[in-house]
């Protein structure tokens, strides 16, 4: 039976949402979770890809929710030369609508309630700090009390500047994505593709994740600047018309994805960010999973801690964590964004050129971004604290 | 003025959340422009990526929502 008033709300049942509802009803406070779809993992918006050390700190690997397994790396410069990188580290790509649901089951099974179609249009308020969400669920109007909200609610976040925070981000950071899942189609199921350059993806990249040997995802993001002039949906249909003409599309789907460091502050009274909606992507590869899931985590386990402790400022501990873990990584991640977001065809192809020379062995990313900036030394430094420091 | 072509969208939020005004409201499958809060800036316009938003010079106005 659902109560009137929570420890804590949750605002999105995505991995970082379940994530933070797991974390904190794991403490033993009492967790609502309000995701505004009708299902939890659908509509998926995401390429898929993760690392597998990513998910297997939060969910064992599981087959019901992996489409592939992913052994190398594939990028291809304008000029069509192909570096293959073989990882260090397996990856993975999903199937999300299962793997959400089943990180949801895990939040509920740590004993946090979750409510579907719930849609929050509003935040209530005790003085300056948050103490609630103003939601819609069939029809009615309803409101729910909160010592403390986990706004989880994605790349179109709006409950965090209800509260005075700053998460809009420039357009132009903001990588415009398209992706189809194409099937009767023919990929190596063990490499995901990756094509630069201005003919497939301006100030993104262009990908091939596959989802079996005759079907994957394929998609791009590319700068909001570039999108203005020609959309991201024009770059997809140009590049299936030439090299795929005979796919079956499975699905369509458009999304945003916020490619810049995690905003500087994803706390207020009562209320704390996660996931997308706190910026918590890798803005160098626009990865999302592993990342809104720590953060999610780290959110939820501090949450706790606050209510137990009857400490509410104590919220404020998940920055100071968060910047730890990954904040003060992604800054550096973004350095290294910016330092080859505008590289002409011309300086993609040479990177090519010298990195298909590297013997196999040598070839990681660390020694492909090394290549890249070479002229760059500061940006070598970040190459280095990110690349060959664990 | 700004106008979402519902039929063509997503509903995927990139639109909202590169909007300075928060003057977009995205439910489940509906979306419309809250149109006190839109300076017709265009951002949206300009960042959806599957071109669903159009700017519509001669300015009538006509309510997008479903």
């Amino acid at each position: 039976m659902q109560k009137n008033k929570y420890d804590v709300v949750v605002v999105g049942a995505g991995p970082a949402g379940s994530m933070a509802a797991r974390f904190a009803a794991e403490k033993g406070i009492s967790v609502l979770v309000l995701e505004k779809d009708r299902d939890v993992g659908y509509p998926v918006r995401c390429g898929e890809a993760v690392s597998r050390k990513g998910i297997e700190e939060f969910i064992p690997s599981d087959p019901k929710f992996i489409a592939t397994t992913i052994d190398k790396f594939s990028f291809i410069a304008p000029d069509g030369t192909e570096v293959v990188i073989p990882l260090e580290e397996e990856g993975y790509i999903l199937e999300r609508r299962i793997f959400d649901y089943e990180l949801a089951k895990t939040a509920a099974k740590a004993g946090a309630e979750i409510m579907t179609r719930a849609y929050v249009n509003g935040l209530l308020f005790d003085g300056d700090k948050v103490s609630g969400v103003k939601y819609e669920h069939q029809g009615e109007q309803k409101e729910i009390s909160a010592e403390i909200v986990i706004a989880a609610d994605g790349v179109e976040s709006r409950v965090g500047r209800w509260a005075g925070l700053k998460t809009h981000i420039d357009f132009r950071d903001m990588e415009s994505a398209v992706q189809i899942t194409a099937a009767n189609i023919s990929v190596d199921p063990e490499t995901c593709y990756f094509y630069f350059g201005e003919e497939f993806a301006p100030q993104g990249y262009f990908w091939i994740f596959p989802k079996d040997k005759n079907s994957a995802n394929i998609g791009l993001g590319i700068g909001g600047d570039r999108n203005r002039k020609k959309s991201a949906l024009t770059y997809l249909n140009n590049f299936m018309e030439k090299h795929y003409p005979g796919a079956s599309v499975l699905t369509v789907i458009a999304g945003g994805v916020p490619c810049v460091p995690t905003l500087e502050k994803i706390v207020a009274p009562g209320i704390m960010l996660a996931g997308d909606a706190a910026r918590q992507v890798n803005p160098l590869s626009g990865g999302g999973i592993a990342s809104g899931m720590i953060g999610g985590s780290i959110a939820g386990t501090v949450a706790a801690e606050s209510i137990l402790n009857k400490n509410p400022d104590h919220i404020f501990e998940y920055e100071k964590r968060w910047n730890d873990r990954l904040g003060k990584r992604h800054r550096i991640f973004d350095r290294i964004k910016n330092g080859i977001y505008n590289f002409s065809d011309e300086q993609f192809n040479s990177i090519a050129h010298a990195a298909v020379k590297l013997p196999v062995e040598k070839r990681s990313l660390g020694n492909i971004f090394k290549t890249a900036l070479v002229n760059k030394p500061a940006l070598l430094v970040d190459v280095a604290k990110v690349f060959f420091t664990k | 003025m700004i106008e979402i072509l519902p039929d063509k969208c997503d509903f995927c939020g990139c639109c909202v959340g590169v909007c300075p005004e928060d003057a977009i409201e995205l439910k489940e499958a509906e979306i419309f422009i809250i149109e006190e809060l839109c300076t017709n800036c265009a951002k949206c316009v300009w960042s959806c990526p599957i071109e669903v938003l159009v700017f519509n010079r001669n300015g009538v106005k006509k309510n997008a929502e479903k």
